[in-house]
C-alpha cells in the first residue's frame, strides 16, 4: 500500500505519456485520475495508520549508492509529517486532475498534460516520503523539472518559454544551495539519512566548517544552505521572481504549483529538518526575518497587480512567507498546519480563477472583467469562500493557522520575531485588501469587459463545479477540525517527526498574550477588507485621481513594478552575467583564447609556415644541391662537435638554411 | 712521409668537384664532370689511406669506385642524351619543371 502511494502516479504518468496515443484522451484522463485518486484513498488510509494510530512505517527497497562511508538507499519513511503532506498533495492533485479534464478539454495534448501532472505528483511524493537527503533531492529536482514542463506546456508561446526557463534557473540557484547543504551535512555527519543526521545534530553544536575560507559554525552553515534551497523552491524574498512569471502555464498547473506541490516543498524541507534546524540559532534568525519580509513584500505587491492570477500568485508568496517565519520561530507544526490549510483555499482560489478566465474568454486582466456576480454565481461564491479563508476571517480555515502564526510571533520575545509579527500584521491588512479588491474588480463593479464576451460567459461544466464544491468544504472546515490535532497543546500527533527545543517553545506563551495583540491582526484584516470594499465599490472613480497624483503615482509605480526587484535583477545581475558570458567566456576565452591558440591558430601558423617552406622547392637543381651540401656540412659539424641539445641543433639548421635562401 | 699534404690535395679536389656541381648553372655535362672529379678525389683519398695504413682494402675500394664511376657516367650521359632529345637543350636552369 505504501509503495503504491508513491508509484501509482508514476504508472499513470507513464501510461498517459507513452501510450496516450493508443489509449486516447478519455483513456489517459481516466487512467491518471484513477491512479491519483487511488493514491489519495491510500493516503487517507496511511494517514489513519501513521498519523492517527501512530504506527510510523519505514520501507527500505534497495541500496542505491555505496562507496566507503557514503551509503544511500532507496527507502521510504512515512511519519506524521509525511502523511499530512501526502493527504494534501494527493487530494489537491486528484482534484486538479479532474479539473484539467474539463478545463483543458479542447487541448490536443491533453494526454501529455495529465502525464506531466501525474509525474509532478509522483516527484512530490518521492520528495515527501524520502528517507534521506539524496532521495529527497531526486524529488526536489524532479518537481522543478515537471514545473518547467508544465509552465512550458503551451510551448509555442514565447512568454511561456521564458517563464519556464526562468522558473527552472531561479530554482536551480536554490538547488545549488541545497546541494551544498547536503554536501556540508555529509562532511559533518558522514551520513545522509535523516535518522542519523537528526540523531547526531545536538552533538555538533560546537563543530566548525570552513566555507570559502571562512570558518562558520557547521550547523548554522548547513541551516543557511538548506534555507537557500527552500528560498528558491518556496519563492522567498530574493528568489521569488520566478513565481509570478510561472503564471504563464495553464491555470490548473498554477493551482498545483502554488497550492499543494512545488512551493510547499521548501516549507516541508524546513519542517523535515526541524531536529537539525533547532540547533542552528543563527540560521533560524535569518529564516524568520526573510519569511517576515517575504510576507510583507508579496502582500504589498499584490495590492496593485491587475492580472487575476498574479494577485493570487503574490498571495501565495506572502502566505509562504508566513509559513517560513513560523518555521524560523521553531513552530514547525504551525507552519505545516498553515501549509495544509493554505493548500486547500489556494487551490480553490486558483481553480475559481481558472473558471472565471474560462468564462470570459481567457481574459486575465481584472480591469476588463467586472459584474460577473450575476453571470457566475457559483464561482463567485467559491471565490468569496477562498478569499475569506485567505484573509483569515474567523472560523474559516485560514483563521486558525494564520492567527496562530502571528500570535506565536508576538509571543516569542526576540527582535526578529517581533519584526516578523509587525510585518506579518501589515501583510494581513494587505491580504484582506487585495483579496477583496480581486473580488470587487472581478465580480462587483460595473461590467468592463466586451459585450460579446459577457454575453457568452457561463459557468464551467460538471467537473469544474464538482472540484470547486469539493474544495470549498475543506476551505471552510479543515482548520476548525484539525486545529487541535495539529497544533493543540500537547498533541501527540506529530510524534518524533517534528522537534522543537523546549527553550524555543512559544505556543504556551501565546496563550497569555493581551487581547489587544491577539485581536490586532484580525482587526487589521477586517479594516483592510472593508477599506478595499468601500474604495472599489463606491469610490472607484476617485481612485483614479489618487493613482495619478504625484505621490500616488510614485507609490503605485513602485508597487506595480514589484519593488523594482526584476529591474534590479535584470540591470545589475542578469545583464552583467549575460555580458560576462558573451564578452568574456564566449568571445575572449572560447572564440578568443582557445580557438586562436587551438584549431585555428595552429592551422594558420602551420599553413603560413608551410607556404614559406614551399619556396625551397624551386625546381632548380643547384638550389637543391646547396641545401644538400649545407645539410651535409651541418651534419658533419654536429658529429664533430655535437650540440648542447638536439633541439638547438635543429633550430640552428633551420635558421642557417633560412639565411642561405 | 708527410701524408697530410696528399690529404689536403684530395680534399681540395673534392671541394672543387662539389663546387663545380653546386655553382654550375648552365651546362649539365660540366656537372657530370665535376661529379667525376669528386669521385676521383675520393678514390685518391682511399689509395692514400691504404698506403698510409698499409692496408689493401683501400685500393680494392678505389677499383670499385672506378667501376661505379664509369657505370654512373655512362648512365648519366645516356640520361642526358635522352633529355636532349626531348628538350633540345641541356641547360640546368631550364630544367625546373617540378616546382612546388
Amino acid at each position: 500500500m505504501y509503495l503504491n502511494i508513491v508509484f501509482l502516479p508514476l504508472l499513470g504518468s507513464i501510461i498517459a505519456g507513452f501510450f496516450g496515443r493508443f489509449v486516447g484522451v478519455y483513456g489517459s484522463c481516466f487512467i491518471t485520475v484513477f491512479c491519483v485518486g487511488l493514491t489519495f484513498c491510500l493516503s487517507c488510509l496511511s494517514f489513519y495508520e501513521v498519523g492517527l494510530a501512530g504506527s510510523g512505517t519505514y520501507l527500505s527497497l534497495m541500496t542505491w549508492l555505496e562507496s566507503d562511508s557514503f551509503y544511500v538507499e532507496w527507502a521510504f519513511c512515512f511519519d506524521s509529517l509525511t502523511v499530512v503532506m501526502l493527504i494534501v498533495v494527493t487530494f489537491i492533485s486528484t482534484l486538479v486532475h479532474i479539473y484539467s479534464t474539463e478545463y483543458m478539454g479542447g487541448d490536443p495534448h491533453l494526454p501529455r498534460f495529465v502525464s506531466y501532472l501525474s509525474l509532478f505528483t509522483f516527484f512530490m511524493l518521492i520528495l515527501v516520503t524520502a528517507d534521506n537527503f539524496v532521495q529527497m533531492f531526486v524529488g526536489w529536482e524532479g518537481v522543478g523539472l515537471c514545473s518547467y514542463l508544465l509552465i512550458n506546456f503551451w510551448f509555442t508561446r514565447i512568454q511561456a518559454n521564458k517563464a519556464a526557463i526562468k522558473a527552472m534557473i531561479v530554482n536551480r540557484i536554490g538547488d545549488f544551495g541545497l546541494a551544498l547543504g547536503i554536501f556540508a551535512i555529509f562532511i559533518c555527519f558522514g551520513a545522509l539519512d535523516y535518522a542519523t543526521v537528526f540523531a547526531f545534530s545536538p552533538q555538533l553544536t560546537s563543530c566548525t566548517l570552513s566555507f570559502l575560507n571562512i570558518k562558520f559554525k557547521a550547523l548554522d552553515l548547513i541551516g543557511v544552505l538548506l534555507f537557500i534551497g527552500a528560498v528558491g523552491k518556496s519563492a522567498q524574498l530574493g528568489l521569488h521572481t520566478w513565481l509570478p512569471d510561472a503564471m504563464e502555464g495553464p491555470t490548473p498547473v498554477s493551482a498545483l504549483i502554488h497550492a499543494a506541490t512545488m512551493v510547499t516543498a521548501g516549507v516541508f524541507l524546513l519542517a523535515r529538518c526541524s531536529p537539525l534546524l533547532e540547533y542552528c540559532s543563527g540560521a533560524l534568525l535569518l529564516i524568520s526575518v526573510v519569511g517576515g519580509m517575504t510576507a510583507f513584500f508579496a502582500a504589498t505587491t499584490a495590492l496593485v497587480q491587475n492580472d487575476l492570477k498574479r494577485v493570487i500568485a503574490y498571495s501565495t508568496c506572502s502566505q509562504l512567507g508566513y509559513m517560513v517565519f513560523a518555521c524560523g520561530l521553531s513552530n514547525y507544526s504551525v507552519a505545516v498546519f498553515h501549509l495544509a490549510n493554505h493548500a486547500f483555499f489556494k487551490a480553490l482560489l486558483f481553480l475559481s480563477a481558472g473558471s472565471v478566465i474560462h468564462a470570459v474568454g481567457d481574459e486575465q486582466d481584472m480591469r476588463k472583467m467586472g459584474g460577473l456576480r450575476r453571470l457566475l454565481p457559483f464561482t463567485y461564491a467559491m471565490m468569496v469562500i477562498g478569499s475569506l479563508a485567505l484573509m483569515g476571517m474567523p472560523f474559516l480555515t485560514g483563521f486558525y493557522s494564520k492567527d496562530v502564526i502571528l500570535e506565536i510571533a508576538y509571543a516569542t520575545y526576540s527582535i526578529p520575531a517581533h519584526f516578523s509579527y509587525w510585518l506579518g500584521s501589515l501583510a494581513a491588512f494587505c491580504t484582506a485588501f487585495y483579496s477583496i479588491r480581486l473580488i470587487a474588480l472581478c465580480f462587483l463593479v460595473e461590467p468592463n469587459g466586451s459585450r460579446k464576451l459577457l454575453l457568452s460567459a457561463s459557468e464551467g461544466g460538471k467537473a469544474i463545479g464538482f472540484v470547486l464544491g469539493l474544495l470549498a468544504i475543506p476551505s471552510i472546515f479543515v482548520g476548525y477540525f484539525s486545529r487541535d490535532l495539529f497544533i493543540g497543546l500537547g498533541t501527540h500527533f506529530w510524534g518524533s517527526s517534528l522537534f522543537c527545543l523546549p527553550s524555543n517553545l512559544s505556543l504556551i506563551d501565546a496563550e497569555f498574550m493581551s487581547t489587544f495583540s491577539k485581536m490586532l491582526p484580525l482587526c487589521l484584516s477586517i479594516v483592510g477588507g472593508a477599506l478595499s470594499f468601500t474604495l472599489y465599490r463606491y469610490y472607484n472613480y476617485n481612485m483614479y485621481f489618487w493613482k495619478t497624483s504625484l505621490v500616488g503615482r510614485k507609490f503605485y509605480t513602485f508597487l506595480s513594478r514589484k519593488w523594482f526587484f526584476d529591474k534590479i535583477y535584470n540591470g545589475f545581475i542578469s545583464q552583467n552575467i549575460l555580458d560576462f558570458g558573451y564578452h568574456f567566456t564566449y568571445k575572449s576565452i572560447d572564440r578568443g583564447l582557445i580557438e586562436s591558440l587551438g584549431p585555428f591558430g595552429l592551422s594558420n601558423v602551420l599553413t603560413s609556415q608551410v607556404q614559406q617552406a614551399r619556396v625551397w622547392h624551386s625546381g632548380y637543381l643547384y638550389h637543391y644541391l646547396v641545401i644538400f651540401v649545407w645539410g651535409n656540412l651541418l651534419f658533419g659539424l654536429w658529429f664533430l662537435f655535437g650540440f648542447p641539445s638536439l633541439r638547438i641543433g635543429v633550430l640552428l639548421l633551420f635558421s642557417i638554411l633560412w639565411l642561405t635562401l | 712521409m708527410d701524408f697530410i699534404h696528399f690529404f689536403f690535395l684530395s680534399a681540395l679536389l673534392f671541394v672543387i668537384g662539389v663546387g663545380g656541381v653546386v655553382l654550375n648553372r648552365t651546362n649539365i655535362v660540366v656537372v657530370l664532370m665535376s661529379l667525376e672529379l669528386s669521385l676521383l678525389a675520393v678514390s685518391l683519398n682511399f689509395i692514400i689511406f691504404s698506403v698510409c695504413l698499409s692496408d689493401l682494402i683501400g685500393q680494392i675500394f678505389a677499383i670499385f669506385i672506378l667501376i661505379v664511376a664509369a657505370c654512373e657516367s655512362s648512365i648519366g650521359l645516356a640520361i642526358i642524351l635522352v633529355y636532349f632529345r626531348v628538350r633540345g637543350s641541356i641547360r640546368i636552369d631550364q630544367a625546373s619543371l617540378l616546382k612546388s
